[in-house]
């Protein structure tokens, strides 16, 4: 069975950089998949992975990491303006991250605004969409 | 901004130029690409199993020259940075249980240390296996630190030799760098990296 968490962004808005990466890293460390609405800044998700690459050992073996970002890099005009607006307003809530332990989610495919996320059962032809 | 970079690197003796990306891209085909190009010989040891660097490598005072320039830059080969390890898959690889846990082992404190001198490099190399999706998130995760710090980036997509290469989709997962499709172990395409590499540090 799979257990999704959905990780509000406002659970994490006020914590330290430190405090946002553990309290993920800990629930994927439960082996939940979580479901993080918006974004980790850019250091944040370096800092991630260097935090996961402490912690694996025989038992934990990492982390699939993917971000769905739904800026549009190519919005002209009006809707650049729009996007702009929407980008200062939201800041790291748009989007959405979604963290699984290695040993339940096989593999995160992006395509770049789809995920599919592969678990263990995808051996078995099942496959979960997010 | 990039006139800033080329002003700085001017007045530096030491450039440290970066190569970084996932694992099995080909970071140290290409770094023995160029050293054996420009010095003769080769850098570091290759595998086909993933995590073969597992140290940061520097070869340094690397000078290459094309068209009348020249630039000198001290290459720092690095361990590739994922975000899961498995002792499990050295396994399958042949490998025995003792030898894969160190292998695991040194390979997170690889990726580890790749990620602390991230900060450090002037300009950086990303190498990607153009037969596989650009979008990784390891690929996006590198790439924006670096655009974070005004990093210089060339994005090299190497082994376009193999027929499963896709050069175009390397270039749509990010249209605002400079993207070379190379072949580090055949050697093909290597004048047109070599002028984006003056065209990315000068």
């Amino acid at each position: 069975m799979v257990t999704l968490r959905f990780v509000s962004y406002h659970e994490i808005e006020n914590l330290s950089s430190v405090g946002r990466i553990r309290k993920l890293l800990n629930i994927a460390k439960e082996d939940k998949i979580v479901v993080l609405q918006g974004k980790l800044r850019k250091e944040e998700e370096k800092e991630l992975i260097k935090a996961t690459m402490e912690e694996i050992n025989d038992e934990f073996k990492g982390i699939e990491l993917a971000v769905i970002d739904d800026t549009d890099d190519e919005a002209k005009g009006l809707a650049w303006v729009k996007q702009g607006v929407i980008n200062q307003l939201l800041g790291d809530r748009k989007g959405l991250t979604i963290i699984g332990p290695a040993s339940i989610v096989k593999e995160i495919k992006k395509d770049p605004k789809k995920i599919e996320l592969f678990t263990e059962d995808f051996r078995r032809r099942k496959k979960k969409r997010l | 901004m990039n006139r800033i970079f080329r002003d700085l690197f001017a007045e530096k003796k030491h450039i440290k130029l970066g190569l970084y990306g996932p694992p099995n891209g080909g970071k140290t085909t290409l770094a023995n690409r160029i050293c054996k190009d420009w010095i003769g010989e080769e850098m570091g040891s290759v595998s086909n199993l993933a995590h073969e660097t597992r140290e940061i490598q520097i070869k340094e005072q690397v000078n290459i020259k094309s068209k009348g320039k020249e630039l000198t830059f001290n290459l720092v080969d690095t361990p590739g940075i994922a975000t899961k390890i498995d002792y499990e898959e050295f396994l399958k690889a042949g490998m025995k249980e003792a030898a894969a846990k160190k292998r695991a082992k040194e390979a997170t404190k690889g990726v580890i240390d790749s990620i602390k001198w991230l900060d450090n490099m002037d300009a950086v190399i990303v190498v990607l296996d153009a037969t596989e999706d650009p979008y990784s998130q390891v690929n996006i995760t590198i790439i924006g630190n670096l655009q974070a710090r005004d990093i210089p980036v060339l994005i090299v997509a190497n082994k376009v030799d193999l027929k499963k290469a896709r050069l175009m989709k390397v270039n749509d997962a990010f249209p605002q760098y400079k993207v070379v499709g190379i072949s580090a172990k055949y050697g093909n395409h290597m004048e047109e990296f070599y002028e984006s590499l003056f065209d990315l540090v000068r």
